[in-house]
């Protein structure tokens, strides 16, 4: 007698530690090999889009923040790079430097996070402490630039909002000199660690083709040896006069991907470093008055800062009729605004192209033939943050 | 090819009449095209090895009501090899269908339907072509221009019918979308009294 067998739908998530978020992922199982995932996404959609036509450019920036929400800094950034480039207006040296530290502070925030959930997923709890405490201290330097923890809201056309308070700068550097210790205690955890090498070695590899193909881009392109990064081969800012290197994977596997983050928190690191020791004093945002709104003591003494302020925070700027995409290296890869300006003081049209959103669609091809268990590891290492694919 | 300039030679001169217009600005170069044209023009810049724009970056497009031709499809392409970037535009009526490039690049597939669960364009031979990004079984298209901000329903829990049910929006108060254009200068008459001015000069 034979026995009829059927394949069994499993529903993963939306509720799911392991799901980094509000993610359905609908997996048909044959036994316990995956024959098909079907994501289901816009669990977390909340229009910022739409929203962005509503706003004037400067209260546009916040809903960059909520984009992917452990590196917020850097989303900013790509809003505030298309506007100038509309505006054709030039950001001070200092400005440029702060804004690259606080991207490179965004990119170990996301990759801490990353690694170490990632661990977690196969099954090591220690990484994560160890990991939280160094983001907590990297939130602070967040905070006291900008006020708040998460949200920052710190990047403007034309440079930042404020200048670094006193003390930080050195307590920037103080960390520098003591993080690269923990990447080394972290790496001595999971690195050479059995466990963890038989969970991601050789799990969910993506070829050098189809990660063109899909689309893909940052860790999920190196990883896979193409070396590609826009830091590099599109400099902004001043990108262009510090010295780094770009880690490329070589098996475009789990494990290759997890080296290739562990080396770019090292780089970012040292470009912490040498943006503190190039950095002058000087203006933090651009001087155009136009744009920059002016400092609290102007207001109080001079007639016209205080008719520039109030134009700025009632009507805001208006930006030529024009349209440009432009991109960053986000921590997980190529983030894209693709602005269109009517000429008014909001954008026409406002698309994100958010990388998590390319990566993730491609876990169908990518956990086929996989068995369950692998599914937290594979989708550990594609970096989601339902923040950015959703929008 | 490296050069920018040299690269829209040579897309202007192998692809000819498919290609209505070509800009460089921002050191990108713009392309339009006709819907019928898309899958060559794409399958060219994809394959030849003077372009080589091998990675789809997004898919979009603009909603301009007041057109006739109301969608501007839009396609970012990037060439690693030559460290370029290239958008691909054409407009489309509001109901026309247009052809997929999923057969081209897998990556597409997402990105339109993105498209076509925001703006309500179809696409011709899509794998999967459903909703993506809004609720199970949301109605409209919310990125169209005419689509309000605050949506046409909202999703409560039911305490009497112990589920989750969807009614019309009901706001304390309309949002207000305050057009704080200066009047010396933002009014609309001024501004095409400025614009005609611009053109006579």
């Amino acid at each position: 007698m034979t026995k009829k067998i059927k394949n069994l739908n499993l529903n993963f998530g939306p509720q799911h530690p392991a799901a980094h978020g509000v993610l359905r992922l609908i997996l048909e199982l044959d036994g316990e090999v995956v024959e098909k995932a079907d994501p289901h996404i816009g669990l977390l959609h909340r229009g910022t889009e739409k929203l962005l036509e509503n706003k004037t450019y400067m209260q546009a920036v916040p809903y960059f923040d909520r984009l992917d929400y452990v590196a917020p800094m850097n989303q900013e950034h790509a809003f505030a790079l298309a506007t100038e480039k509309i505006l054709e207006i030039d950001v001070p040296i200092r400005a440029q430097y702060i804004r690259v530290i606080f991207c490179e502070i965004g990119r170990i925030l996301s990759h801490i996070l990353n690694v170490t959930t990632q661990a977690m997923d196969v099954g090591a709890l220690t990484p994560t402490l160890w990991g939280f405490e160094e983001r907590e201290k990297l939130m602070g330097f967040y905070e006291r630039v900008s006020g708040s923890r998460l949200h920052a809201n710190y990047f403007r056309a034309g440079g930042v909002h404020q200048d670094l308070p006193q003390g930080l700068e050195e307590d920037i550097a103080e960390f520098c000199e003591t993080f690269p210790k923990i990447i080394n205690d972290l790496e001595s955890l999971l690195t050479d660690n059995r466990i963890f090498k038989q969970r991601n070695v050789d799990i969910g590899v993506v070829t050098k083709q189809d990660a063109l193909d899909y689309s893909f881009s940052g860790v999920m392109i190196r990883g896979s040896g193409v070396p590609w990064d826009l830091r590099k081969s599109q400099p902004y800012d001043c990108y262009e006069q510090l010295d780094f290197k770009i880690p490329v994977g070589k098996n475009g596997d789990c494990y290759d991907r997890y080296l290739c983050r562990i080396e770019e928190m090292k780089e970012s690191v040292s470009i912490i470093k040498q943006c503190l020791s190039k950095m002058e004093k000087g203006p933090i945002k651009s001087l155009d008055g136009k744009i920059s709104p002016p400092s609290k003591k102007e207001i109080k003494q001079s007639m016209e800062a205080l008719i520039h302020h109030f134009k700025l925070f009632t009507e805001g700027y208006r930006v030529p009729r024009d349209e440009i995409y432009t991109a960053v290296e986000a921590p997980k890869g190529e983030f894209g605004v693709y602005l269109i300006s009517d000429g008014s003081n909001k954008p026409y049209k406002c698309k994100i192209r958010a990388p998590g959103f390319s990566h993730l669609q491609s876990m169908d091809y990518l956990i086929k033939g996989h068995m369950l268990a692998d599914v937290p590891a594979v989708l550990g290492s594609l970096d989601i943050v339902f923040g950015e694919v959703d929008r | 090819m490296k050069n920018l300039i040299d690269l829209e030679k040579k897309i202007n001169s192998e692809l000819t009449t498919k290609i209505n217009r070509t800009e460089i600005k921002h050191n990108q170069i713009y392309l339009e095209t006709d819907k019928d044209d898309l899958i060559d023009v794409v399958l060219f810049l994809k394959t030849n090895n003077d372009t080589k724009f091998r990675q789809l970056i997004d898919i979009t497009v603009t909603d301009y009501p007041e057109k006739n031709q109301r969608f501007e499809v839009v396609y970012l392409f990037l060439s690693h090899e030559f460290n370029q970037r290239l958008i691909l535009k054409y407009t489309i009526a509001e109901n026309e269908i247009i052809p997929s490039i999923t057969s081209i690049f897998p990556g597409a597939n997402w990105m339109e339907r993105e498209v076509f669960d925001m703006y309500g364009v179809s696409f011709k031979d899509h794998p999967d072509l459903r909703r993506i990004l809004t609720d199970y079984g949301f109605e409209g298209h919310p990125l169209r221009k005419d689509f309000p901000l605050t949506g046409h329903t909202e999703v409560r829990y039911s305490e009497d019918q112990k589920k989750v049910i969807s009614e019309p929006v009901k706001l304390e108060q309309n949002y207000r979308n305050f057009d704080y254009e200066s009047p010396w200068e933002g009014t609309k008459y001024i501004k095409e009294e400025l614009d005609n001015n611009d053109k006579k000069n």
